[in-house]
């Protein structure tokens, strides 16, 4: 790895902050939240809190590992280039050591205040978010947002489990419904920012497999994932008001998928509409799904 | 013939600033101590009445 500027100031906090990437670890918290109190466990405000703590202190952890590893990648592309180390601000050991510390006080928390199988398998999302995806897979496969997606469906299971003490079909639902919204999620975004990806040699699938190939899977896993985000209210262990959302909100990203994969590129001036608004769908898809999942547990509309 | 055994000083990049970034304000750096010490110290107690609730939640 190539040595990054010599520093004269030292990191600022804010800089340790940024290392967590506060966005995606939003993302995270409300998922995680989302799992605990759709749970049909009543958990303490307090443990609860800190069970939600410790799955944002785990995200930020393996974000600030993630960050040390892919620091010379991050310099060469546009979107990440700003970010602490390859700005230069924080020297890569300290994000190193932060990272590790975080992920470990996360770990050990959780497993004191709540109970080992949530530390656990908080334990495992780490690890595949840091060493399977960031370390592995991603310099190796265009399958690697597939299966990498599977570290952000962990913190609803983990919810679930920090509330009821075991893992049942319902968090692995909701573990699966995430592993399925990832591709398209990230493929869309790849999908108009490619020319950053293949400057620094990251085998995104428009680039290996070209852009008809992505939006093919994009549409594919949009196909699924609308009966699987039903299975929740199939199977009873969701009601009425998440089954009709879920419907709603899933139909229309499958409208969106079409959108994108059915067409083509018109030309380099092509400004990728329908891609962006894919991108942006997906994000409050999510939230919106989980939200549903949350309001169908505690409002009083079905007895 | 010229003479090719010019003083450091004759050179047009004499009076360029030295590579690299500029050494920081010792002000700058004692401030962004002072921050991170402060922050340290906040989330440190923040820590503590975390522990705190948790033992009195447990035990009750």
């Amino acid at each position: 790895m190539s040595q990054t500027a010599p520093l004269v100031l030292p990191a600022d906090w804010r800089d340790f902050f940024a290392l967590t990437k506060p966005r995606v670890m939003s993302l995270v918290i409300f998922t995680g939240l989302c799992g605990l109190l759709a749970a049909p466990v009543t958990i303490h405000p307090v443990l609860g809190f800190t069970a939600i703590l410790c799955i944002a202190m785990g995200a930020g952890g393996a974000a600030a590992l993630n960050q040390w590893w892919e620091a010379d990648l991050d310099a060469g592309m546009r979107r990440t280039a700003g970010r602490p180390i390859p700005a230069g601000r924080m020297d890569r050991t300290n994000a190193r050591d932060f990272g590790v510390a975080l992920s470990f006080a996360s770990v050990i928390l959780m497993g004191v205040a709540i109970g080992w199988l949530a530390a656990a398998i908080l334990a495992v999302s780490i690890v595949y978010y840091a060493v399977v995806y960031t370390i592995w897979l991603k310099p190796r496969t265009p399958q690697n947002i597939v299966i990498g997606g599977g570290a952000g469906a962990f913190p609803p299971m983990i919810g679930w489990v920090a509330a009821t003490g075991e893992i049942t079909l319902m968090p692995v639902l909701l573990f699966a419904i995430i592993f399925f919204w990832t591709p398209p999620h990230f493929w869309a975004l790849a999908l108009f920012v490619q020319s950053d990806y293949a400057k620094v040699g990251i085998p995104m699938l428009p680039v290996v497999a070209g852009e008809a190939a992505t939006r093919r899977q994009i549409l594919i896993y949009a196909v699924l994932l609308l009966p699987l985000s039903l299975l929740p209210w199939w199977i009873g262990g969701a009601g009425v008001v998440y089954g009709a959302a879920a419907a709603a909100l899933s139909g229309l990203f499958l409208a969106f998928s079409v959108r994108v994969g059915l067409r083509r590129r018109t030309g380099e001036d092509d400004r990728m509409k329908p891609e962006k608004q894919l991108f942006g769908y997906s994000v409050l898809y999510l939230f919106a799904l989980f939200a549903a999942l949350v309001a169908d547990r505690w409002l009083p509309v079905h007895g | 013939m010229t003479d090719r055994n010019e003083s450091p000083s004759d050179s047009p990049l004499a009076d360029s600033p030295p590579a690299g970034p500029a050494p920081a304000d010792p002000r700058d750096i004692e401030r962004i101590r002072r921050q991170r010490n402060l922050v340290m110290g906040l989330l440190l107690a923040a820590f503590v009445i975390l522990v705190f609730a948790i033992s009195i939640v447990k035990m009750s």
